[in-house]
């Protein structure tokens, strides 16, 4: 490959040059995904020098104050207004600094922190030989039932490498839904997939089944990776570029000087659409849209639940974040073309999602079809094309991240002998056995399908006016049937809890030290907020829905 | 002097708000807190009377604007009073005559453990028909309308240990709801129609609009009407109301409740005015009402529900006269007033007789009371006397005149309408005359109990022997009853003469309703001629039947007709049959449906959902190989359909 094609990854400059410019990074602009990339690093070197006993206070106090620093970097970017009028493309064009990135920064952040908590949850599983445990294997080498395990187990070990691992995933998540070119785009989603690969494998108890889930979702992972790969290149050989705007100007025919080494493919709308298709369709796999949805159920099931929380809220709002920016910057030229397309996704990823959930005997199995059914609402909104979109989804995301954590938290609780008592039958008469934790229940449950009062009622709302305003109206009626549909299966589990009898050898709620308490709490505070006041959120994310170019 | 008219309505609403909250402590003068509440109001009534008076005619339409109500862009409602001459007429009735009832009640109720929450009632009863008459535009008036029907459902269902009291009181409640439907309909379509409710801006834009929304608007109205005014066919309840005390039938009848129709009907004259095809229906449900009424009047043995039969005569003759348009408006009024003095003072006369029959309300039970109840018996004579309409009394001017309106309509509707007045007149003379006989002429009745008991009458009161199954002891009612109905009495002579000599009610209530001569097709002095011969014809024929011959204590079987009427002509039936059954098979008809079709239809979604979630499922097979298919699957439909797109 020639110097120009190389030159061309990163600008749009036609003339060639003999030597690389020095890049010119803003620091300041990037500091939210710097610092907690940084505390990353920090925390593998806790691991390597840090003792033992004190490296799990070490990693949850670095990792806390890496992610609420970068929380507070996040609002004060936003407050100097690089969120509105000073919104900008940073880092020679591979990063966006704009309102919809700002916004999910800052919702990936906090969902994060309260993620945080349940991993450094240590109260719940019952002390291993005098010492405290938390859901993570003693040592994710060794194998499970084997002389290592046990003597890990005795020896009270505990991975405490999950914090930084989390970190680095945050890392990737922040860059994705910010990045600016395709191949940051790559980057940043291998960055955030391979932490949460390892996370998977990594339960305590259930380990085979976990790391069963983590295999599964490798593979499938790398097969949409590939695919999303694939879709880059072609996208390359399409506009001659990876960079978002210059592909936008080729889609739109602004740009037409071609560049010498691409001449046979720039400008071929087959390698266009077939590129487009690929790469969105990797995307679609992160949100977990039918038919890309497979894993959903399995990974959500045998990973550790606190990561299982973290994955079903942060990963759908990078995914959808950056789905939201290649489609809204990089492909609105070819609206026509994929809008029909992603019609037909979200139909069948609404219906799938809320159909399957019926049949659902485990609960953490019901949650992954119900983020699955999400991942149609959030669709709809996506596909309405117009400013209104952008920031109903943005809401939609920002509440139904808070939902999904708390709800995970709340699995973390119910327990029996064999640990978590995932198995919907032995659900029945919680809340006559433990009325508060099974109410905070009820109010996740009724987030989810929608029930007015709660956040999910103001996103849903949010998302279906403008899919509707944006001439999907067909549309909403399948969401507001799915809804329906939805409703069912989140209030059977309520009447479940409140309305059978106990079983006499039922689970028992585990009384969480303040760490998960707090991450519940977060999630019902911001689930009642945002449903009995949503208009400040509505503005401000309405305020953030423009995306820069 | 428009800031008094809130003072109408509060003083008796006041009065309910302390009797009903203050609880026993107030038991022992609660009666006369209501008394003089009720008191109060009349006087205020008064002051704004003679307010008006002072003023110039065209100058008699004082408003108070007390708040806004319902301020919606759009959907604008005031609480703004409106009183004219119209409101006031009808204020110095409710008042007045209220006042009075009020006062019986101390004597009626004297020995009623829940005296206060009675005299509670009749203070909410008062205000909410004040509101009714004083509200300046139709929802508010809508909101009195229906305080009326809380009230009169409070006050028949008061003995509510009675079944027959609370089934009563029921009774009237759902029949006034078809009524107030009506009204709510009318009150909707005027909305769309003008864009407000207010009298005014309503009744003024008529002209514009087309006749066939006007006649929509009048038919509600109408219907309201019937259901207030117990106009056929909502007319059933109002026999059956007859189980609450007394003293609230008197209310009901003569000063509240009743006339709301009426007022209803006059008060949007102007849209009536507009809308013929609704005027006939009104004439209509008038001439008809009168005769249904007084032929139920004829057979009844119940002397409470023979004056009820009255009643629903006299309110058709009102309806008929409010339907004959700017002839009859004014006619209808007068009516009305006349009306409410003779109808309380035989309903309070009624009272007395029962209260010195241990209740008993059997007119063959009766007889010879005149000797032992002489102020009653005077005072329910004269009352008897002026609402058949002898020459001089008040119900002999407003009646002819109602009659003579109706021939005055013209053309074959004329004939009839007048010829149906007419022999309503006849049978009003026929069935109070036998009240009255039946009542306090012929044989002692009551002496035939088998029960052996001092044969002297007493005089003093039998409060403590009510209830028991003894010779009943007739005797004059206390001051305290008979007071009310001198008074009454006094009105119904002389109101009529009064109103009438040199047009004096009409010069007061033309600036409101507007006034038109009527030309009957023959004199005037002809139709009152024939009037008189009808009264003869039919007092004749009552005291050829009554008063020559003994009446028999057991009702003889009667004719077809007679047991029909005792029935109140099957109206009971009708409705058991057509509305009851009809409903029962029609709510049967919808659970069978919603069972089979709709739950059918809901579950069988529910199942085929459930089923297709059942088989979706089993693609979930846990093998990584098949996920991975189905994602390349997926990913050759979405690049085949982004291409095929383009090509569409």
């Amino acid at each position: 490959m020639s110097a120009t094609a190389v030159h061309s990854l990163w600008t749009t400059a036609a003339d060639p040059i003999s030597k690389i410019d020095a890049p010119k990074i803003e620091y300041g602009q990037l500091s939210p995904t710097l610092i907690v990339i940084g505390a990353a690093l920090v925390g593998v070197l806790i691991e390597a020098f840090v003792p033992r006993r004190f490296r799990y206070y070490t990693q949850v106090f670095v990792s806390f104050v890496a992610l609420a620093a970068a929380f507070a970097a996040v609002v004060a970017l936003a407050a100097d207004g690089y969120g509105t009028t000073r919104a900008r493309i940073a880092a020679m064009g591979a990063i966006a600094v704009d309102g919809p990135a700002l916004f999910l920064q800052g919702t990936i952040l906090l969902g994060a922190l309260a993620a945080l908590f349940t991993f450094a949850e240590r109260r719940l599983d019952p002390a291993a030989h005098g010492n405290r445990v938390d859901s993570f294997a003693a040592q994710a080498a060794s194998v499970p039932g084997s002389d290592s395990e046990k003597a890990a187990v005795r020896a009270g070990f505990t991975t405490t490498e999950v914090f930084p691992l989390l970190l680095f995933a945050v890392g990737g998540m922040l860059v994705f839904p910010s990045a600016n070119d395709l191949l940051t785009l790559f980057v940043a989603l291998e960055v955030f997939s391979l932490p949460l690969y390892l996370l998977c494998a990594l339960a305590r108890r259930k380990r085979l089944m976990s790391q069963e889930a983590a295999v599964k979702y490798f593979l499938l992972g790398a097969f949409a990776s590939a695919f999303t790969l694939f879709g880059i290149a072609l996208l390359y050989g399409y506009a001659g570029s990876v960079s978002y705007g210059t592909i936008a100007q080729v889609v739109d025919g602004t740009v037409t000087d071609i560049d010498p080494a691409l001449a046979n493919t720039m400008g071929n709308d087959a390698l266009l659409l077939i590129g487009a298709a690929m790469l969105v369709m990797g995307l679609l796999f992160k949100v977990a849209a039918v038919p890309f949805h497979m894993w959903t159920p399995d990974v959500y099931q045998g990973a550790p639940t606190p990561v299982t929380g973290f994955m079903a809220a942060a990963t759908k709002v990078a995914a959808f974040g950056a789905l939201l920016r290649v489609l809204y910057v990089v492909l609105p030229g070819m609206r026509w073309d994929w809008r029909p397309v992603m019609w037909a996704v979200a139909i069948v990823t609404m219906l799938g999602g809320a159909i399957v959930a019926i049949t659902q005997t485990d609960i953490k199995r019901l949650l992954a079809y119900s983020s699955i059914a999400h991942a149609g609402f959030i669709l709809a909104g996506v596909i309405a094309t117009t400013p209104s979109g952008v920031s109903s989804v943005l809401f939609y995301l920002a509440a139904y991240s808070f939902v999904t954590i708390g709800a995970f938290a709340v699995v973390t609780l119910v327990r029996d002998a064999g640990g978590e008592a995932t198995h919907l039958s032995k659900w029945a008469g919680l809340g006559r056995r433990s009325p508060l934790v099974a109410a905070v229940f009820a109010v996740f449950l009724l987030a989810f399908a929608g029930i007015p009062l709660t956040s999910g009622f103001a996103g849903k709302f949010a998302v279906f006016k403008a899919a509707a305003e944006g001439g999907a109206v067909p549309l909403v009626v399948i969401g507001v049937i799915s809804s329906a549909v939805a409703a069912f299966f989140y209030i059977r589990v309520i009447v479940l809890m409140f309305f059978s009898e106990p079983r006499p050898e039922g689970p028992t709620v585990a009384v969480p030290s303040p760490l998960t308490m707090a991450a519940i709490g977060i999630g019902v505070a911001v689930t009642l907020v945002l449903g009995v006041a949503p208009q400040y959120f509505l503005d401000l994310a309405s305020q953030a829905g423009v995306f820069v170019r | 002097m428009e800031n008094l008219i809130a003072l109408l309505i509060a003083a008796p609403l006041l009065g309910a708000a302390v009797l009903l909250v203050g609880g026993r402590r107030l038991d022992a003068v609660g009666h006369w807190i209501g008394t003089l509440l009720a008191a109060a109001s009349f006087v205020v009534g008064l002051v704004l009377f003679a307010g008006l008076l002072g003023r110039g005619t065209e100058d008699r339409t004082l408003t108070q604007h007390l708040f806004s109500w319902i301020p919606v862009a759009g959907f604008q409602a005031d609480v703004t009073f409106r009183l004219d001459q119209l409101s006031m007429t009808f204020v110095l009735l409710i008042t007045g005559v209220g006042s009075l009832i009020h006062l019986y009640s101390v004597g009626y109720m004297e020995h009623d453990e829940r005296r206060r929450r009675f005299f509670g009632y009749l203070n909410l009863f008062l205000a909410a028909m004040l509101l009714l008459v004083l509200a300046d535009n139709y929802l508010l008036l809508y909101v009195g309308w229906e305080g009326v029907g809380l009230a009169s459902y409070l006050l028949i269902g008061f003995w509510q240990h009675k079944p027959s009291a609370a089934t009563a009181a029921k009774k009237a409640f759902l029949v006034n709801r078809v009524g107030d439907m009506g009204l709510s309909i009318a009150i909707m379509l005027m909305f769309t129609t003008f864009g407000t409710f207010a009298f005014g801006p309503v009744l003024g834009h008529v002209g514009d609009t087309s006749e066939g929304r006007l006649t929509a608007i009048g038919l509600m109205l109408l219907l309201a009407a019937c259901g207030k005014s117990a106009q056929v066919p909502l007319q059933s309840w109002l026999g059956d109301a007859m189980e609450g005390p007394t003293p609230v039938s008197a209310l009901i009848h003569a000063a509240t409740m009743v006339t709301a129709g009426v007022y209803l009907i006059v008060r949007s004259g102007a849209l009536f005015n507009a809308a013929p095809d609704a005027q006939l229906a009104v004439t209509v449900v008038g001439a008809v009402t009168l005769l249904f009424g007084a032929i139920v009047g004829c057979a009844k043995d119940d002397i409470k529900k023979a004056l009820a039969g009255s009643t629903m005569s006299q309110i058709g003759y009102m309806v008929l006269a409010a339907g004959l348009g700017p002839v009859g408006y004014v006619f209808a009024i007068m009516h009305l007033v006349t009306h409410g003095f003779f109808k309380a003072g035989l309903f309070l006369g009624a009272g007395s007789v029962m209260h010195a029959m241990n209740d008993e309300v059997d007119m063959r039970k009766y007889g010879g009371l005149r000797k032992y109840m002489p102020v009653t018996f005077v005072t329910f004579g004269l009352g008897y006397l002026a609402i058949i309409g002898f020459p001089g009394l008040s119900g002999f001017f407003s009646k002819d005149k109602i009659i003579e309106a109706a021939f005055a309509k013209g053309g074959t509707e004329g004939w009839i309408l007048g010829g149906a007045a007419l022999l309503g007149a006849a049978i009003t003379a026929f069935y109070m005359t036998r009240v009255m006989l039946m009542t306090f002429f012929g044989e002692e009745r009551w002496r035939n109990r088998p029960t052996p008991s001092p044969a002297e009458p007493s005089v003093e009161p039998a409060a403590e022997e009510r209830g028991e199954h003894a010779e009943p002891h007739p005797h004059e009612s206390p001051k305290v009853m008979t007071i009310p109905m001198i008074v009454l009495a006094v009105g119904s002579v002389f109101g009529g003469a009064f109103f009438s000599l040199g047009d004096r009610f009409l010069h007061w209530l033309e600036p409101v309703t507007g006034h038109q001569e009527g030309h009957p097709p023959v004199s005037a002095w002809t139709v009152t001629a024939a009037t008189l011969v009808c009264l003869v014809l039919g007092a004749g024929l009552a005291w050829a039947q009554y008063g020559r011959r003994p009446v028999p204590a057991v009702a003889p079987r009667g004719s077809l007709l007679t047991r029909a009427a005792r029935r109140d002509l099957l109206q009971d039936d009708f409705n058991h049959v057509v509305l009851v059954r009809g409903g029962e098979h029609l709510t049967r008809t919808l659970v069978y449906l919603d069972h089979s079709l709709v739950d059918g239809v809901v579950n069988g979604t529910a199942a085929s959902v459930g089923g297709l979630s059942g088989r979706l499922r089993r693609l979930q097979n846990g093998f990584a190989r098949s996920y991975a298919v189905s994602m390349f699957g997926g990913a050759a439909v979405l690049v085949a359909a982004t291409l095929l797109m383009r090509a569409v």
